[in-house]
């Protein structure tokens, strides 16, 4: 029985389409995997089932019938529950505090311990959670959290669970216990529908698949797809002509870096050579970011960074800079850009130095800001605007050219095009491009495959922390990148 | 535009209603004797008030400079009488009791400042701490009563609360000099620029190559600094220390800082709007102790009115930009 589906589902958000017809069926007692690149439109697909977004065009069938959620906790009451990939509770609560958040039980003016207490702990023995109810959820571990989401939502009597990357949080043997829930889930008549990375896991878990590619299904099936055929079905696209032609590079090498971030990223090797663009592939959380801001010095590290053969210090983001090296953050909301400051200020914010004898020579910034305006194409409608309210094109150039001043010869570039328009994107290529035949050297990180087979000669794959392998030339394409990057296959 | 605006020169627009206030209630309000002694009294919480701008608009906060003022006039006496038997009563003496003064107030700010950065803990709880450890020590020093100055000292220190150039007395000057490099600070020099960076946001700052420990240590240090020159105008005034020397100035001060339309969270401050600050708060005092309008007990009372309607103002403004 049918108890969630979508029927031509489209999704825009102002003018550009996200979503290109989808149609997925939430079967009682099945799992139904989702899969996709980053940016193919999951979350978006995940959203609109789970209430948080309503479909641009196209219907949402509850148990057969269509429905418009207000809003996620009308979808709540109709049995339809999400658990995000970071997960909702309340860490300074209990289990148990969590699990009837928002609809304690009472009795009379008081909240009714006693009922709460026992339905917490048959829900806790049901999913075979060893949690106490009166522990708080800071205290306990990922996957018990992730059982205590699932209590949560099976106290609201959800009949349809969409779990967001339920085992990017989770090592190999709490990922064996919460199949063992999952099956269970499964059994009690529970559709569920489940996104991963993973393709192993998809293979064993799901008895539906559905593919995306750019918010479109290109796929979907029941049962039996190898984990070849997903991936080829996730990427399988060709390349325009996008990308600028790539330059060869030369042989002197101007970064080496053999480095451990604690927690994140084990024993990475790393060289970077003269005028190269150097791609670095993998999956989110595959450690890529942390390796690089380890670099960088924005991040505990330890091991060895070596730029033109001088060691760097760890942890000290100002020496980095000082020998050439810069990174540019993709978060560029949180750690890149001042949002209240107007442009001239967080232009030179890295490169003060440069403008500051002592007072700050404003005249100097202002011709620099004239001149960044000019040379990154930076559309604004007058000079004073704060950064916050720049598109995000113009934001990325404006973070571009706030790094261009401090002269740096190695430049990190962590998803150089995350949420900017394809035109604006074509110009970053042609910049990064252009940087390489000036000389510098360019790493790219990037979620988006084409974009790294697109820029670069050479390509680090990383999978779970650690490099898993290296490609270049005709090796830099989909295929063999997507299956490093799943840990399908080590060392090219 | 108009609340941008409104936003900059909201405290100057008040402090110019308070004025014409006050000159229509008392003609002697704008008097030379009237204004100045509502300048040299202002000048105390005015100096320390030009380094909390700094701390609070780099996402700070100090709750301790009251007591830590008042530690430092106890130090700072105790210091001068010790010397009065081998170095004499003059101003040699007076001078090494400045520097004791400054040191200690560079000491204590030292302490704040490592304590938030390093250890990593939140600036109102040290803060907290260190105002009640500092109220303490004053009190035990003077073992609950007063500390006085050697009278000898005393006549040596007196001039530099009560002479002056041109009939500007010391504290007014000083005030003055500690406002206007101040404001230089903030606005032309790549230490001002970081502080704000860093309550704007310390990621981006930490990633900017800001040296964001060094520079928020600086400002708890530059205040501390400070408030052991306030300290220093201020011991001649009356010569003694107390367990009620300072009290509450650590609030008069962040008023004055919020008044001047710096913001609490940090990210924007600005030491002309504190000045102006301080000086709205003088002479609100200063005004009912003038007229029998309003009794000069509700002073406090007025005080908070303004200090809440300047942030209402100042959300206004924010919110239809």
């Amino acid at each position: 029985m049918i108890r969630l589906a979508l029927k031509g589902v489209r999704r825009s958000f102002g003018p550009v389409e996200v979503l290109h017809g989808v149609d997925l069926e939430l079967h009682e007692g099945e799992v139904h995997a989702l899969i996709g690149e980053n940016g193919a439109g999951k979350s978006t697909t995940m959203k609109i089932l789970s209430g948080y977004l309503n479909p641009t065009v196209g219907e949402v069938l509850v148990d057969g019938k269509p429905v418009t959620f207000g809003a996620s906790s009308e979808a709540e009451d109709a049995g339809i529950i999400m658990i995000h990939q970071e997960f909702n509770l309340a860490s300074q609560l209990t289990v148990e505090q969590n699990i009837f958040l928002g609809r304690e039980k009472r009795k009379g003016m008081f909240l009714d311990h006693k009922t709460m207490r026992e339905e917490t702990l048959a829900l806790l023995k049901r999913l075979h959670c060893k949690a106490r109810p009166d522990a708080k959820v800071r205290d306990i571990s990922v996957p018990d959290r992730q059982m205590v989401e699932i209590a949560k939502a099976l106290s609201r009597n959800a009949r349809v669970l969409i779990m967001d990357e339920p085992t990017a949080v989770l090592t190999d043997r709490e990922t064996e216990v919460l199949f063992e829930q999952v099956e269970r889930l499964k059994a009690e008549g529970v559709a569920i529908l489940y996104t991963s990375h993973k393709l192993g896991e998809v293979r064993r878990l799901a008895d539906r698949i559905t593919v995306l590619r750019d918010g479109t299904q290109v796929h979907s099936a029941t049962r039996g797809m190898t984990e070849d055929q997903m991936a080829t079905a996730m990427v399988g696209r060709d390349v325009s002509d996008l990308y600028p032609p790539k330059l060869p590079c030369g042989d002197q090498v101007v970064l080496e870096a053999d480095v451990t971030v604690p927690g994140h990223v084990k024993a990475a090797k790393l060289t970077l050579r003269k005028g190269e663009v150097l791609g670095l592939a993998g999956l989110v959380g595959a450690g890529r970011t942390e390796l690089m801001e380890g670099i960088a010095g924005l991040r505990d590290r330890t091991g060895t960074v070596r730029v033109n053969g001088t060691e760097i210090r760890a942890n000290d983001p100002k020496a980095a800079m000082a020998a050439g090296l810069a990174y540019l953050t993709e978060d560029r909301k949180e750690c890149g850009l001042l949002l209240n400051f107007p442009l001239r200020e967080n232009l030179t914010l890295l490169a003060l130095e440069k403008f500051s004898k002592g007072l700050i020579d404003r005249k100097a910034e202002d011709a620099a800001l004239t001149q960044a305006i000019k040379e990154f194409d930076i559309r604004v409608p007058h000079r004073k605007v704060r950064a916050g309210n720049l598109s995000g094109g113009n934001q990325q150039k404006l973070l571009l050219a706030k790094t261009m001043l401090a002269n740096p010869k190695i430049v990190v570039i962590d998803e150089p095009t995350r949420g900017i328009d394809i035109g604006t994107k074509q110009q970053i290529y042609q910049f990064i491009q252009k940087l390489a035949a000036e000389g510098l050297s360019v790493v790219v990180i990037s979620s988006e495959l084409p974009e790294v087979i697109g820029l670069c000669d050479r390509v680090i794959v990383m999978h779970a922390g650690h490099v898993a392998g290296e490609v270049s030339g005709t090796d830099v394409n989909e295929q063999t990148i997507v299956r490093l990057a799943m840990g399908l296959e080590e060392a090219a | 535009m108009k609340n941008i605006n409104l936003h900059a020169i909201g405290p100057v627009a008040a402090l110019v209603v308070l004025i014409l206030v006050g000159v229509g209630l008392n003609e002697n309000f704008l008097s030379y004797a009237n204004i100045t002694n509502v300048l040299a009294r202002s000048a105390f919480i005015g100096i320390i008030a030009v380094g909390m701008t700094f701390v609070i608009t780099a996402g700070g906060l100090d709750l301790s400079v009251g007591s830590m003022a008042a530690f430092v006039a106890g130090v700072m006496i105790i210091a001068m009488n010790y010397l009065v038997p081998t170095m004499g009563a003059g101003f040699s003496t007076v001078l090494v009791g400045m520097l004791v003064a400054l040191a200690t107030g560079l000491f204590g700010g030292a302490v704040n400042g490592l304590l938030i950065t390093r250890a990593r803990i939140e600036a109102f709880i040290v803060t907290l701490g260190t105002m009640g450890i500092y109220r303490s020590l004053i009190t035990w020093l003077a073992d609950g009563g007063t500390l006085s100055l050697d009278s000898g000292v005393r006549e040596a220190y007196r001039p530099v609360y009560y002479d002056g150039i041109l009939g500007i007395t010391w504290p007014i000057i000083v005030f003055a000099v500690v406002a206007i490099l101040g404001e230089i600070a903030m606005r032309h020099t790549a230490f001002g620029r970081h502080c704000a960076a860093i309550g704007s946001n310390e990621q981006v700052a930490r990633y900017s190559a800001v040296d964001v420990i060094r520079v928020k240590t600086l400002t708890y240090v530059l205040l501390g600094i400070l408030v052991g020159v306030a300290t220093i105008m201020y011991v001649p005034r009356l010569g003694s220390a107390s367990a009620s020397t300072g009290v509450l100035w650590e609030l008069e001060a962040i008023a004055s800082v919020i008044i001047g339309g710096t913001m609490l969270k940090g990210g924007f401050g600005r030491v002309w709007g504190t000045v102006v600050g301080v000086l709205i708060l003088g002479l609100i005092g200063n005004l009912l102790n003038l007229t029998d309008l309003v009794s000069p007990y509700l002073n406090g009372a007025i005080q908070g009115i303004i200090i809440i309607l300047a942030v209402v103002l100042q959300r206004e403004g924010k919110a239809e930009r």
